[in-house]
């Protein structure tokens, strides 16, 4: 263990992976000493093995109805949480709704910086009109308000999941084009692009090999950072809802069930609202943390 | 009594993988002459000038057993009574103007600023006191250079300023680090002769910080050779030729020769050091 | 001797009105790219603005009359080009639900929410610079971590969750504030009836009738929803204030003002804050736009009849011209505050200047 630790504090590394992995126990290092990032950490990890094991984990069944315990209180033997106007066990649905919250970040968070980094790739390797066109596309949709126009394509697909994380990914691409973009730029006029210009490569080939390869780390920071906007604005769908259809358990939705009775019982509108801040909170303090660690400018004091 | 005393000055600055010591003991005393610190980037040169202005920014810490300016003990003084001694007594030349002068505020309100402030002068008695400064730095039209933004001024006449900027409250003991080092080496010259001309006449102590042997024994009349924090040989500049110390020699053996053999220049032998 | 190099006055001219045509042009594109996106959105959408107007039961001839008369018989560039011109003579259509031009309903409806995202930027303006600074000055400090903890909190936080909890709280609970609503019913009559209407938001048009009984009604009613507002640009501005001071106290012009003896409160506030201004005036008018759009969410909790409200109800009732009307007019104000910040930059910033 001893003997691991030397070698991966080196300061003279004798090889490239002893170097690579040397780097990455230190960033492991600083992140476990910044507690915040720990924390986040462990709400996202929290949040995956709820929404793993939810059927074993929830108490009850979280669509069953049981109008004899509508509205109980939190506390309330065997409804840890409450119930709401339909006796539903809101700590279940609260539960199950992980899973709905984290299909929804894990579909954008394949689709959006995907299609910006195609973009963002594209528009830098080949530069010129193409560049201008791509880049101009993207300040249009940049212009607009993201909840606002997912809003309106809500209004057209018509409501329901897929078309709430295909309205939120639309809306979502922009800023991953743009880094993706920037950091095009900086590799294009390398050397080793050159060499394997020069060996006959196809832009296809050196865009999808050799150029997102370099984006990718700075593409995936901003993925962990964004996760938590994505959360706040698809239970902003779902509370207007625009989003899952009831009966369910998603947790936006949840909370505007909930406003009828929010001066009676305050429970059924906070307590999945809760979950949606706990949850966001996670994921900024998972992606700060991140962020200090692996930007070299601001880990340097 | 000397201006500058400093014995066994250490800086350290703590990272997160273990405290690092830029000065490790150094230990020097300073009249009213030109003292100069060569070393290769590293060495501490810089720390040591940024400590006795006690400029070290947490994580780092500045310890000694003395630091002592005009006799007073600047390691133990209160911020407020060193503040005061910033700027009024010991001034500090920085390498880039490009960077040591605050690009968004024109040079004419960083030249009056303490005057106003500290030595609260009106408008006018403080940008003539300005404009006479430039006029000493020998920058020719001062009024345009006033109400001009540091991105205007070429680098040699972003020194000027600095240098100008500096001498206005006629210090006692200017630190200038790397002075010319950032600037082109046609101007170099000119940029040093007027910070010589200036502190002859005005008779002030200096402490010229550079990498640059032959610069350093050419202006000053003493000279510390710094190596990994520490002062490895103390001379007077007109001996350094005859230096003794083995990482002293090393240094001037790497500089060119005019009329000296043509091989490649020898690399600095690190092992005996 | 050297003199400062300056370029040909004619050549600096040249150069400024070339970029201010190209600056215009950007935004012109910009614009028209806007419209085409919500042009499309309006012809793709499911429900047929005409069976709305006409109903189910409307023979071929009657619809087939409307249709033309929408101009929806047009090639599709045609309609896009009759969208695009009535859209810069301020015509957005006219409503389904009211039959009203879209126009005028948006500006009796855009000073409430305009009133409502400026009172909640100038409370995060003021809370979150000086917390930023604060936090930037003092590293890993208590109050750095408060202010770390604190912003990160208002950036997790769902806007319209937080806004149930402040109306339960504070008007449930606590009954410090005035409930949902911009006045109460009797200084709303008040308001329509007695008072002249000069902006449309209600603080300046009581206070400029000397209405002040109108005018603490009002305060009543729009501290929540601004506070809330107030707090998650406060989260934005103090992160971004801190790291921005943190990079300018870095920076070697800040040694050199601690050289020439300037007491701290002057190195930070003056020497680092100009430069710090720069890049912040473009984070304000960004924080400025989204609280424009979380107002979306805001309105609908506190019944504030303003453009989010107006939009989501359209929404509701299928009334398509009104949400596209909305939306475009909201894209419009973000690519406006983008570009007025974009010119406070140069005129803050002297390297930005030709």
């Amino acid at each position: 263990m001893t003997a691991l630790r030397v070698w991966l504090g080196d300061p003279n590394p004798a090889s490239r992976r002893q170097a690579r992995l040397g780097q990455l126990w230190l960033a492991w290092r600083r992140i476990r000493r910044n507690r915040l990032a720990m924390a986040g950490l462990v709400i996202v990890a929290v949040l995956l093995v709820v929404a793993a094991f939810a059927p074993w984990i929830a108490p009850h069944d979280p669509l069953v109805q049981d109008l004899s315990r509508r509205l109980l209180p939190p506390g309330t033997p065997g409804n840890l949480l409450g119930t709401d106007d339909f006796g539903r066990d809101i700590l279940s649905r609260i539960i199950f709704g992980a899973r709905i919250t984290l299909y929804i970040i894990a579909l954008v968070a394949v689709t959006a910086p995907v299609l910006g980094l195609l973009i963002g790739t594209v528009a830098g390797y080949f530069g010129g009109w193409v560049d201008a066109t791509l880049m101009r596309l993207t300040d249009i949709f940049l212009a607009f308000p993201r909840l606002i126009l997912a809003l309106a394509l809500v209004a057209v697909l018509g409501p329901g999941i897929e078309n709430a994380v295909l309205a939120i990914a639309l809306t979502a691409w922009p800023p991953y084009a743009r880094v993706a973009r920037a950091e095009t730029l900086t590799v294009r006029s390398s050397d080793y692009i050159a060499a394997i210009r020069l060996q006959g490569a196809s832009a296809a080939r050196i865009i999808a090999g050799h150029v997102v390869p370099m984006c990718l780390p700075s593409v995936i920071i901003r993925v962990t950072l964004d996760m938590a906007g994505v959360i706040l604005i698809a239970a902003g769908l779902g509370f207007l809802g625009l989003g899952v259809l009831p009966p369910t358990p998603e947790w936006g939705l949840m909370i505007s069930s909930g406003r009828k009775f929010l001066f009676e019982q305050w429970w059924v509108a906070t307590m999945p609202g809760l979950a949606i801040f706990i949850v966001s909170l996670g994921f900024n303090l998972l992606g700060d943390g991140l962020r200090d660690v692996l930007d070299p400018r601001s880990a340097s004091r | 009594m000397s201006l500058l005393e400093v014995r066994n000055l250490r800086v350290t600055f703590d990272t997160e993988t273990g405290p690092v010591q830029a000065v490790r003991g150094v230990s020097f005393s300073l009249g009213r002459e030109r003292l100069g610190i060569v070393g290769e980037s590293g060495s501490g040169k810089t720390m040591t000038g940024r400590a006795v202005l006690r400029l070290i920014r947490p994580p780092g810490r500045i310890e000694a057993e003395a630091m002592t300016f005009d006799g007073q003990d600047i390691l133990n003084m209160p911020e407020r009574e060193m503040r005061a001694l910033r700027g009024k007594r010991i001034g500090m030349v920085m390498q880039d103007p490009k960077y040591s002068l605050n690009p968004v505020m024109t040079v004419g309100r960083q030249l009056t600023e303490g005057l106003r402030l500290r030595d609260r002068l009106g408008r006018a008695d403080a940008v003539a006191k300005a404009i006479a400064a430039l006029e000493a730095v020998q920058i020719r039209d001062p009024h345009r250079v006033m109400d001009a933004y540091p991105h205007e001024l070429s680098g040699g006449m972003g020194q000027r300023v600095m240098i100008a900027m500096m001498l206005i409250p006629e210090p006692d003991l200017l630190i200038a680090d790397e002075p010319t080092s950032a600037l082109d080496v046609t101007v170099q010259a000119e940029v040093l002769s007027i910070l010589d001309g200036l502190v002859r006449d005005r008779g002030m102590g200096l402490i010229f910080i550079s990498h640059d042997l032959r610069l350093v024994a050419r202006f000053c009349d003493r000279v510390l050779v710094m190596h990994k924090g520490l002062v490895v040989e103390e001379i007077a500049a007109a001996n350094l030729l005859a230096a003794k110390h083995p990482y002293t020699q090393g240094l001037l053996n790497c500089l060119p020769r005019i009329g000296g053999p043509r091989g490649p220049l020898p690399v600095l032998d690190r092992t005996g050091v | 001797m050297t003199s400062l190099p300056s370029p040909a006055p004619d050549r600096q001219f040249t150069r400024l009105l070339g970029q201010i045509g190209y600056g215009l042009a950007a935004l012109a594109i910009t614009l028209l790219g806007l419209m085409l996106v919500t042009f499309l959105i309006g012809r793709v959408v499911p429900t047929d603005p005409v069976l709305s107007i006409v109903g189910e039961r409307a023979t071929p001839a009657q619809i087939a009359a409307i249709r033309e008369k929408l101009g929806l018989d047009l090639p599709l560039w045609q309609q896009f080009f009759i969208y695009v011109r009535d859209a810069v003579q301020g015509d957005l259509g006219n409503s389904i639900r009211t039959g009203k031009s879209v126009t005028s309903e948006i500006a009796r409806y855009f000073p409430a929410t305009l009133e409502l995202a400026t009172l909640g930027t100038i409370f995060g303006t003021l809370v979150g610079v000086p917390a930023g600074v604060l936090a930037a000055t003092r590293p890993g400090s208590l109050a750095d971590q408060i202010v770390r903890v604190v912003g990160l909190m208002g950036y997790s936080m769902p806007v319209f969750w937080l806004g149930l909890i402040g109306l339960l709280v504070f008007y449930g609970q606590l009954d410090w504030v005035s409930g949902p609503g911009r006045l109460d019913p009797t200084y709303d009559m008040m308001m329509e009836f007695t008072l002249t209407t000069y902006t449309g938001m209600i603080l300046i048009d009581a206070a400029l009738n000397g209405a002040w009984d109108v005018f603490g009604n009002a305060v009543s009613h729009i501290i929540l929803p601004a506070g809330l507002l107030g707090y998650v640009s406060m989260a934005y501005i103090s992160r971004m204030t801190r790291s921005f001071m943190m990079n300018e106290l870095g920076q070697e012009y800040i040694t050199t003002a601690r050289v020439k003896g300037m007491p701290e409160w002057r190195v930070i506030w003056v020497h680092a804050m100009k430069n710090v201004l720069v890049p912040l005036i473009t984070v304000i008018a960004l924080s400025y736009a989204y609280l424009l759009e979380g107002s979306v969410l805001t309105e609908t909790i506190f019944a504030w009849p303003g453009l989010g409200s107006y939009i989501t109800d359209a929404l509701f009732a299928n009334d398509m011209p009104a949400v596209l009307g909305g939306t475009v007019v909201v894209g419009v104000v973000f690519v406006t505050l983008n570009m007025a910040s974009d010119i406070l930059y140069r005129l803050v910033d002297p390297r930005a200047r030709i």
